[in-house]
């Protein structure tokens, strides 16, 4: 067999491990921001503009940290891993360049976007409909320059850290597109409505929200473990079948844990079971990977008490474990019941967050720069104070949080002995702002280990000298094989990228299907109600303003059937009631009381005062929302979203557009009439008008039920 | 999209969940069986790929060797 000679490429490798490395520093220091804001209402510097106030800033860290440190991690480790056990260089270098400008280019568009309000109102999927397009534009150049790599390879066998790649791709592919159907309000507009709403809206957000985490930061990630944690230890992974066995198991169990983010709304409850059960049977693959990768350092722990790198890898695999046992810990309802809307939920994703990917990533990086510097490490001792720092913060970001989590549940549920609720909502609030500062303290540790890393990393590079290929030869692979009688099966996909790719997509097809396919079809899953109207053409326009402003980041809809919840919010929420939100907004957290039946409850004057100086509930943390009153709502778009709603189901009358700002401006005067009578002067089109309309509307129609 | 009025409900639906149960137990017994008896050269070779020990064994030499 000939000897070929060939190339690997160190250049994008090191592009994206620089990448990694700054969006790491910058979403972080956003997430610092963001908890911080929580203690100190100021920085969120609501009195000068609306841009940096957390409504609207929590979704840039989270994307950025996602998608811009996670995401150039996954790409580094693809760049440089894939090719060595492939034994062939990455397909195509001019792909691979569109994908990292591609990439970074995402990254600042959906920054400034986001900023400026332009989002859907999904978590993680805020991104607007142009950047969506570009999303997977960019996925498929990725695509084809992994595949290609894949064909053109020079190693039969696919190592186990590829299938996960190759999993992860595809299932990426198809949560991203299913999730992301939304219809533009116009061609030159960036404001799209989502295709789906309520509940059925809901499934496939918590399809896609669980699966982001499932197929972007952990399936990727057991790549990177599979291939970095063999090489800095110098072994094999502990068992090559128990990685077969897992792989197939995670990328088919992970699909269907998606309603454990739904317990106890109004999606229909056999959904919530499937959910609950899949995820409870997720704890054997999830833990076979960690057993795999600890299993790997065994025999060699004194290995990992001197080497920096090691321990980042082992507590990011540890921390991996205790997630995914936490994980489907939080999937029983019962223990759902108090997690859900607290910061137990935020507790769980970032000990996975900063453990698992953080530390994984920072493991990987630490081994690979003095590698494509042709050098040491500059300094052992300053990443191993890294490692200490961060596993601190990592603490004191946790323990802080399950601590406020449990001093909320027991202060909400609390009766006093003459039936009435001991606790308002805001002195939940106030009590857990302690907690709040510590774990700013706790953010800040592992920011600051952060720093540490990006000093150690530039040291180690300023004194080495970058290799920008590495030679390499290896035989070419016979264009014909023939399998040796009694092989195993499983080596058929490790030899046929495209069957692997295609046997993945089948098996996680499944679990959507399944859960998609009754409650979109089946009338019984959403009953109907039918004093349920569409929103009114300034109640529509007010919920915009709603979205744009991020209030579902602090603000839920879904009252659930607990005693203690409908004596607090009203009637428990029920499916029919949701069936025209397009998006859906149960949310996920309540850092300020549910919203779902606010419609009523306080005066015009209440909610007028309230968004221009929430503090006058003494101990508010929300942010003041003054651009509110000075802005005009913008009227020109009603009939285009009229028009959108239409064809998305919502049945407004035929021609409904040529009406609709009539009816606006009437319900517009009117509540300017009603604030008049409490001493409130204002005009009839500024955009606290249409607020404040949307707010009085919600959860009141049900009560029109005979 | 107003897709729920397809249907007002699917009659013994139940079948539906005991069939992904069935195929799941199925393809994961196969699954363990085969890989209980996997070449334990095989493994090894597979493994140690990325350590890119002795690059001048491939897959080939593998089977030729078996």
């Amino acid at each position: 067999m000939q000897i070929e000679k060939f190339y690997y490429d160190n250049r994008l490798p090191k592009m994206f491990g620089i990448a990694t490395i700054f969006w790491g520093f910058v979403g972080m220091l956003l997430g610092l921001v963001a908890a911080i804001q929580l203690a100190y209402p100021v920085v969120n510097f609501s009195d000068y503009f609306p841009h940096l106030a957390f409504g609207r800033l929590r979704p840039v860290h989270t994307n950025a940290v996602i998608f811009a440190f996670v995401g150039n991690g996954i790409f580094t480790a693809i760049y440089y891993g894939m090719p060595r056990v492939l034994k062939t260089p990455m397909w195509s270098k001019a792909l691979g360049k569109i994908h990292f400008c591609g990439w970074q280019l995402l990254i600042a568009l959906a920054a400034i976007t986001l900023l400026f309000g332009y989002t859907t109102g999904k978590e993680y999927a805020e991104l607007e409909w142009p950047l969506d397009i570009w999303i997977a534009v960019i996925w498929v150049v990725f695509g084809i320059n992994m595949i290609g790599t894949m064909l053109t390879r020079r190693e039969r066998y696919m190592y186990v850290a590829v299938w996960f790649f190759l999993a992860s791709w595809v299932t990426v592919a198809v949560l991203h597109i299913v999730n992301s159907f939304e219809l533009p309000i116009a061609f030159n507009s960036l404001k799209s409505y989502s295709a789906y709403a309520g509940v059925q809206d809901a499934l496939v957000q918590w399809w896609y929200g669980h699966n982001a985490v499932a197929f972007f930061l952990t399936t990727p990630y057991l790549g990177v473990m599979y291939y970095f944690l063999p090489k800095a230890a110098g072994r094999p992974i502990y068992s090559y079948r128990l990685s077969i066995v897992h792989f197939w198991t995670l990328i088919f169990l992970y699909i269907w844990a998606g309603p454990h983010h739904l317990l106890y709304t109004a999606l229909p409850d056999w959904a919530q079971s499937l959910g609950t059960v899949f995820s409870i049977m997720l704890i054997l693959p999830s833990w076979g990977g960690m057993l795999n990768g600890l299993f790997t350092l065994r025999g060699a722990w004194d290995k990992v008490a001197s080497d920096p790198i090691l321990k980042f890898m082992v507590v990011a695999i540890t921390c991996y474990g205790m997630s995914t046992f936490e994980g489907p810990m939080l999937s029983l309802k019962n223990v759902n019941a108090i997690s859900h809307y607290t910061d137990w939920t935020i507790a769980h994703v970032h000990i996975g967050a900063l453990g698992w990917n953080g530390f994984l990533t920072f493991g990987m990086l630490y081994w690979l720069f003095p590698r494509l510097y042709n050098t040491q490490l500059f300094s052992k001792k300053l990443a191993s104070a890294h490692f200490w720092i961060g596993t601190l913060g990592i603490l004191l970001y946790a323990i802080p949080m399950y601590w406020s989590a449990f001093r909320s549940y027991f202060m909400l549920k609390a009766f006093t002995p003459e039936g009435q609720l001991q606790y308002q909502f805001i002195d939940v609030v106030q009590s857990v702002i302690p907690f709040y500062v510590m774990r700013a303290v706790g953010g800040t540790l592992y920011l600051a280990g952060v720093v540490l890393m990006i000093y150690n990393i530039y040291k180690t590079c300023s004194a080495g000298k970058f290799v920008p290929v590495e030679e390499a030869e290896a035989p070419a692979l016979p264009k014909t094989f023939e399998a040796p009688t009694g092989a195993h099966w499983h080596t058929m996909f490790e030899r046929k990228p495209m069957l692997m790719l295609a046997g993945a997509f089948v098996v996680i097809l499944i679990g959507g299907i399944v859960e998609f396919v009754p409650t979109f079809l089946v009338k019984s899953n959403i009953p109907t109600i039918a004093s349920v109207k569409p929103y009114t053409p300034l109640e529509l326009q007010g919920r915009d303003i709603y979205i744009r402003e991020g209030c579902y980041n602090c603000h839920s809809q879904m009252i659930r059937p607990f005693r203690y919840e409908v004596k607090r919010y009203g009637e428990y929420s029920k499916a029919g009631e949701s069936v025209y939100d397009h998006p859906f907004q149960f949310g996920s957290k309540r850092t300020g009381p549910d919203l779902a039946r606010i419609g009523g409850k306080y005066p015009n004057s209440w909610h007028f005062s309230h968004m221009l100086e929430p503090q006058m509930i003494t101990g508010s943390i929300m942010p003041k929302y003054p651009s509110l009153f000075d802005n005009e709502i913008d009227i020109a778009t009603t009939a285009s979203k009229i028009h959108t709603m239409r064809n998305l189901g919502v049945p407004y009358p035929k021609n409904y557009e040529a009406d609709a700002n009539a009816d606006l401006q009437k319900q517009a005067e009117e509540i300017t009439k009603n604030l008049a009578q409490d001493k409130i002067k204002t005009s009839s089109n500024k955009e606290i008008i249409a607020l404040i309309a949307y707010l009085q509307r919600l959860g009141t129609d049900i009560k029109n039920e005979k | 999209m107003k897709l729920s009025n397809y249907l007002v409900e699917i009659a013994g639906v139940s079948i539906f969940p005991i069939i992904s149960l069935l195929i799941f137990v199925v393809f994961f017994g196969v699954v363990l069986f085969r890989v209980f008896y996997m070449d334990k050269n095989k493994v090894d070779y597979i493994a140690n790929l990325p350590l890119g020990k002795d690059d001048t064994t491939t897959s080939e030499n593998l089977n030729g060797d078996k």
